[in-house]
């Protein structure tokens, strides 16, 4: 059936004319506008990301950096241009759409299931990757399916969540949230993930096992696109960086070359002083 | 896990209690027939109603328009079919079930207070209409009741029934017709019973719909809809599936009121109904399976038992007291009862909203957490004191 999706959706975006990135390229971000009440939030935005990279959009506060992720993952359309991801158009497709082809968000903010259990919460996308966006087996039995329970379980001990399974996801500390919302995504295996944030909130010591736990997945080939403001995160994990300052790509490429670029330094790293 | 004997266990439980309520109810006046089957018809109706309300959080207003329309079709099945009860359940369920599509397909568009006018006001419009322009089919205000078998095929619907199928079997009739299951006459103990096995059939699908994967998508809905749509999730099925099962529900018991007393007006769609479902359902419990049911009976008790007490009965009750004391007490009991029954039900859901707001089965598992504590305090410390904080149990999870 998903074959089926995709060749439609080659076929529609041929009619419409949309450029594509280069062969190894998953997420190909077109000419990409948005802004909202005249404030241009994004203009011009053109952004690859490479099958199997960590590619990480610094930029300072107030960049377009959330805006540039919810216009991935359907939550807000863009003005103009386009969003491609693995020959799929994902402007204007709905948000559960886009996550059926393989596109997992993990929130800034932790968003979980409050009133479920730690390990509900990770079985819930487990189901839904794979059952797909409706299924209706109004009889099956949720404590039956025993394979699913099996990963979350891994998954959940995978990032250190191991003593919690029975607990509600409302007790949990943020930080634990965090971390259970990354094995929300981690679970469906998506082909790309955009994490928003994921240390935000944490200690120092929890910030490094998550980087331990990405740098992990980096080696199972998963694409992941980090927003992330915290530079040691950064340039630990990220192949390569775009910077975003002013709703614009000022620069993209490998850290070091970043590190070096005057433009940056003078947009951002100026500011802050890393 | 363990979950599945404790599902027969209590699937098992709640049927011998239904099964036998002729007995238990006895010592508080409640074991005849009429309320045992309002109580059970009710039930089932809560049950439907807190698949929809208890699972995804969706208040619906407007069940009664489901309720009315399965009695009407019970009564077209008995006046063109048959008087066995089954194919007339059968239609009210199905027809409630279309007409609840239709109706969810265009509320569910919309969440929260939206969703809850829009069903209030498609429910209305059919109150409304069965008033008025659907007076043909519904008989307006005298409602629809059965007839006598007219032989006369021009005569026939005018002012008889036709009952095909009856007549086709050659089934005797003698004055008014009456109800049947296959021979079996619908009323008294019979009555009950029957309404009681489906009852208990209802809240076994109910059971294993709160337990499946579908269930489980209901409750993220509750939880945290927009994580579910990022999660991949199409929420919008899931909730139409949901809100038909309960307007299904809502059709067969509309259609159970008619199996005992075959006569359908349209006051069964006023919105005070949809309203008492909801009471109910707080009352028992919202998102349990046991909740709405215990609710249901307590409502219909309430307005059966506590409307017909008098001061009579209320000087007896106190009549241990001294005189002047006996006296004042049964004055100020006495606006509690009888035709202030409604202040008894309001004082109490006011009382079961504020200190316990997870309804009686919140009530029952605080007391049975009370019981348990001094046995295993070292291991109870962690997991069940978060659970029970008042707090947080507006919406208590799911009946285990």
């Amino acid at each position: 059936m998903s074959n089926q999706v995709k060749e439609q959706a080659k076929t529609e975006d041929e009619d419409r004319g949309f450029k594509r990135g280069t062969p190894n390229t998953v997420l190909h971000i077109d000419d990409v506008h948005k802004s909202f009440a005249g404030l241009h939030a994004l203009s011009d935005v053109d952004l690859d990301v490479r099958e199997g990279e960590t590619h990480a959009i610094i930029g300072p506060n107030g960049a377009g950096k959330s805006t540039l992720l919810n216009v991935c993952v359907g939550r807000l359309k863009p003005d103009r241009g386009a969003v491609v991801f693995d020959g799929n158009v994902l402007t204007g497709k709905s948000p559960h759409q886009i996550n059926q082809l393989g596109v997992a968000r993990v929130f800034q903010t932790p968003e979980v299931f409050p009133e479920l259990t730690v390990l509900e919460n990770v079985m819930v996308p487990a189901l839904s990757k794979r059952d797909g966006h409706f299924r209706l087996n109004p009889f099956s039995s949720f404590s039956g399916e025993k394979a699913l329970r099996d990963e979350a379980k891994h998954v959940l001990e995978s990032v250190g969540l191991q003593a919690q399974f029975d607990d509600l996801a409302s007790s949990q500390s943020r930080g634990d949230k965090r971390r259970l919302e990354l094995a929300m995504g981690l679970i469906q295996h998506p082909r790309l993930l955009l994490l928003d944030e994921p240390t935000a909130g944490m200690a120092r010591h929890d910030t490094n096992a998550t980087i331990d736990l990405l740098k992990k997945i980096k080696e199972g080939g998963m694409t992941k696109v980090i927003i992330e403001h915290d530079m040691h995160v950064v340039f630990s994990l990220a192949d390569r960086i775009s910077v975003l300052a002013g709703g614009r790509i000022i620069a993209q490429g490998t850290p070091e070359e970043i590190k070096n670029n005057p433009r940056v330094k003078e947009a951002y790293l100026g500011e802050e002083q890393v | 896990m363990t979950s599945s004997w404790k599902d027969w266990a209590l699937l098992i439980g709640f049927s011998a209690v239904i099964l036998c309520l002729p007995i238990l109810l006895e010592p508080i006046g409640a074991n005849y027939p009429d309320l045992l089957q309002k109580i059970a018809i009710f039930g089932l109706f809560a049950i439907g109603f807190n698949i929809l309300f208890g699972l995804t959080g969706y208040l619906s207003f407007g069940h009664a328009a489901f309720i009315g329309i399965g009695s009407y079709m019970a009564m077209w099945s008995y006046k063109l079919l048959t008087m066995n009860v089954l194919p007339a359940i059968i239609f009210s369920t199905a027809i409630a079930g279309l007409l609840a599509f239709a109706i969810g397909y265009v509320s569910l568009r919309r969440s929260g207070i939206y969703f809850s006018i829009l069903t209030l006001a498609f429910a209305q419009m059919m109150y409304n209409l069965a008033y008025s322009v659907l007076t043909p089919l519904t008989n307006g205000e005298t409602g629809l009741q059965t007839r006598a078998i007219r032989s006369d095929p021009n005569q026939s619907l005018l002012d008889g029934d036709i009952r095909v199928i009856d007549q086709a079997f050659g089934v005797e009739e003698i004055g008014v017709p009456t109800t049947n299951f296959f021979g079996m006459a619908m009323s008294g103990y019979t009555g009950f019973y029957f309404c009681a096995v489906i009852l208990i059939l209802g809240f076994f699908i109910a059971q294993r719909i709160t337990h499946s994967n579908f269930g489980m998508m209901l409750k993220a809905i509750k939880s945290n809809q927009n994580r579910l749509n990022y999660t991949g999730i199409n929420t919008r099925p899931y909730l139409i599936t949901a809100f038909v099962i309960s307007g299904m529900y809502a059709g067969l018991a509309g259609g159970l009121m008619t199996a005992t007393d075959p006569i359908a007006g349209a006051e069964r769609m006023q919105w005070t109904a949809s309203g008492e479902v909801v009471l109910m359902t707080i009352l028992g419990g919202v998102g349990t399976l046991v909740g709405p049911v215990l609710g249901a009976g307590l409502i219909k008790y309430a307005e059966q038992k506590v409307s017909s007490w008098n001061e009579g009965i209320i000087a007896d009750f106190f009549s241990f007291l001294p005189d002047g004391l006996r006296d004042f007490m049964a004055e100020i009991s006495s606006l509690f009862v009888g035709e202030g029954w409604h202040m008894t039900l309001g004082l109490m859901f006011m009382i079961i909203v504020i200190f316990l707001p997870g309804g009686l089965m919140e009530g029952f598992r605080r007391l049975s957490v009370l019981f348990r504590r001094p046995k295993n305090r070292e291991t109870m410390k962690s997991a069940t004191i978060p659970s029970t904080k008042p707090g947080e149990s507006i919406a208590p999870r799911a009946a285990e």
